[in-house]
């Protein structure tokens, strides 16, 4: 059986900028990812960046992809494609399958980076094909180049329904319009502006009745919620679509975590449940780390940082770095990440994180 | 209804006038001059760094508001397509005596070309009267944001930001 010194599960922001820093530090590591490209969530991602300078900001989130790449060919990180993991056993002995057989690895230390998953919707008519996620329809439009369709009303104002309606007007499709539960919109103002400049209609306290069509999409229903979130009759409006994209919300995709008995804690800020972790990023299961959306959906500023810090923490444990070098490099990393969860938008994150992290150290002192 | 941006998407005139990013009436009056729409707190500054000139300022907290030293601004229009947010326009308001010119950041295809004659529209995409493109600027150091200039009616330099898609 194969052995490296850490295996990290998920080559997206966090699991790639993880192996970075091990690799740096002089340490072997192996990234297994299922898809056939490295990159995760940032191949799709065909806006410029928020964030910091020194979080490449501006830049879109392709071209941080392709700069992460380029670092890990240089630094010699061993990346393996077309490779999901389905298991880790004892021992940590990460199990996946490549080329239809099985494989094994075994690290001494293992850091999880398997993003999220999106969140889906039930309604009449959600079965209809024409219904989708909003990622999956920005994985159509941005990396396979096929709109979904012509005429798309998107479900939830977060970033990800703001951004990819955005992305599938400037594919050509036309957005009749973008309906929000909540009384506002919870994305950025800046994102939301772009489609309302556009000429997209938002409708907040709205949400979709039913979506009609004989075997595909042709028409929604919405309709004007009031305060405890109960349809209003008679606000019921027809729209003519052909695609309905569903963006309320991502979840941790945590399976493996779960399996291999990572203790879990349950933050709505951060998608649902998420695996206790200490501020080495590690989880409650020695040697075993969590870094990126899998650890609380944020950002990926927030992931690659999160990364970054899993890295320096399992190359400290290695030995790979003194106490002191790694106490320093871990409090840069600290600080960048404290600043991205900064104002009215990050202060509830950086709540949240310290609730994670408490609940930690309250097991650990039991 | 609930005006501002928490609600319709679209900053209210009240949160544009009353944020950092601004400038006032009379620095208008004086000459090409950019207006940060940037109203709320959000973890970004690449605007800070793409100013030649040090006119914008975030700060070391960076969902600190941009604020725009007026004075400092000379509307080179540098950072426009620096904004992930795309919430910077430059403004000429005595661009002529009747006309002002307003430049937006465009990421859409089909492109205007000089001389066109074009819808233009608000903050909503809203048909607001006809302006004329004075230019299309798509530098390659620009990465895909193109900057469009259309002088269009004075009255509307405070309320045109786009060219009306129909
Ligand atoms: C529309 C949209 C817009 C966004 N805009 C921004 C933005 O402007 N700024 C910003 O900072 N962030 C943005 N984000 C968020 C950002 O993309 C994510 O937070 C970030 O990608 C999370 O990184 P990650 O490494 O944790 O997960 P991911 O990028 O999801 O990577 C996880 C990887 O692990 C793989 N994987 C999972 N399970 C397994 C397994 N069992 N075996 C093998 N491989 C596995 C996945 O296929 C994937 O490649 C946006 C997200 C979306 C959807
Ligand atoms: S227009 Fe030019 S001078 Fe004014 S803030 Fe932007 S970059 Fe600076
Ligand atoms: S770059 Fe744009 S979105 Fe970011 S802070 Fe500056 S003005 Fe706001």
């Amino acid at each position: 059986m194969k052995e490296t010194q850490v295996v990290i599960v998920g080559g997206g922001p966090a699991g790639l900028a993880a192996g970075i820093e091990i690799a740096k530090s002089g340490g072997q590591v192996t990234v297994l990812d299922e898809n056939k490209k490295p990159g995760g969530q940032l191949f799709k991602q065909i806006h410029k960046f928020f964030g910091s300078r020194e979080h490449l900001a501006g830049t879109r989130g392709y071209e941080i992809g392709t700069k992460l790449l380029e670092e890990t060919k240089e630094l010699g990180v061993d990346v393996i494609l077309d490779a999901p993991v389905y298991g880790i056993f004892e021992g940590k002995t990460v199990v996946y399958s490549k080329d239809g057989k099985q494989h094994q690895i075994k690290g001494d230390k293992i850091i999880l980076a398997t993003g999220a998953t999106e969140n889906t919707l039930a309604f009449p008519g959600s079965d209809l094909p024409g219904v989708m996620g909003a990622g999956a329809a920005q994985t159509m439009i941005n990396v396979n180049r096929v709109l979904p369709g012509k005429k798309v009303l998107m479900v939830g104002s977060g970033n990800v329904g703001l951004i990819v309606s955005y992305q599938l007007m400037q594919a050509g499709a036309d957005v009749v319009g973008l309906v929000e539960a909540a009384p506002n919109v919870s994305g950025y103002g800046v994102h939301a502006s772009k489609i309302s400049r556009g000429g997209v209609p938002i409708y907040t306290s709205h949400t979709v009745k039913r979506a009609m069509g004989d075997g595909e999409v042709s028409k929604v229903e919405i309709c004007e919620l009031d305060e405890r979130f109960q349809m209003i009759e008679g606000t019921e409006k027809i729209l003519d679509v052909d695609t309905i994209c569903i963006a309320v919300g991502l979840s941790p995709m945590s399976e493996i975590a779960w399996t291999i008995g990572c203790d879990f804690t349950f933050i709505p800020t951060f998608g649902g449940h998420v695996p206790k972790h200490n501020e080495n990023m590690e989880s409650t299961i020695s040697g075993i780390y969590v870094s990126g959306d899998i650890s609380g959906v944020e950002e990926a500023s927030s992931a690659m940082e999160e990364g970054r810090l899993a890295g320096i923490a399992a190359s400290e444990s290695l030995g790979l770095y003194s106490e002191e070098k790694a106490k320093e490099l871990k409090g840069q990393v600290w600080n960048r990440l404290n600043t991205l969860r900064d104002g009215e938008f990050g202060e509830k994150r950086k709540q949240s994180k310290n609730v994670q992290i408490s609940r930690y150290m309250e097991d650990a002192n039991e | 209804m609930n005006k501002g941006v928490k609600f319709t998407g679209v900053p209210s005139m009240e949160e544009i006038k009353g944020c950092p990013g601004t400038p006032g009436e009379e620095r208008f009056e004086k000459g090409p001059v950019v207006s940060i729409e940037c109203v709320q707190k959000i973890p970004c500054n690449p605007c800070e760094a793409a100013c030649p000139f040090g006119a914008i300022e975030v700060g070391s907290s960076i969902t600190s508001l941009p604020k725009l030293d007026e004075e400092k601004c000379i509307g080179c229009g540098v950072c426009i397509p620096k904004c992930p947010g795309l919430a910077i326009f430059k403004i000429h308001k005595n661009y002529s005596e009747k006309t002002s010119m307003v430049e937006f950041p465009f990421e859409y295809l089909p492109l205007p070309e000089k001389g066109d004659q074009v819808p233009c529209g608000d903050r909503f995409g809203k048909y607001i009267a006809d302006g004329k493109v004075l230019d299309v600027k798509n530098d390659k150091k620009n990465d895909g944001t193109t900057l469009i200039s259309v002088e269009i009616p004075k009255e509307y330099f405070m309320g045109i930001r786009t060219i009306y898609r129909g």
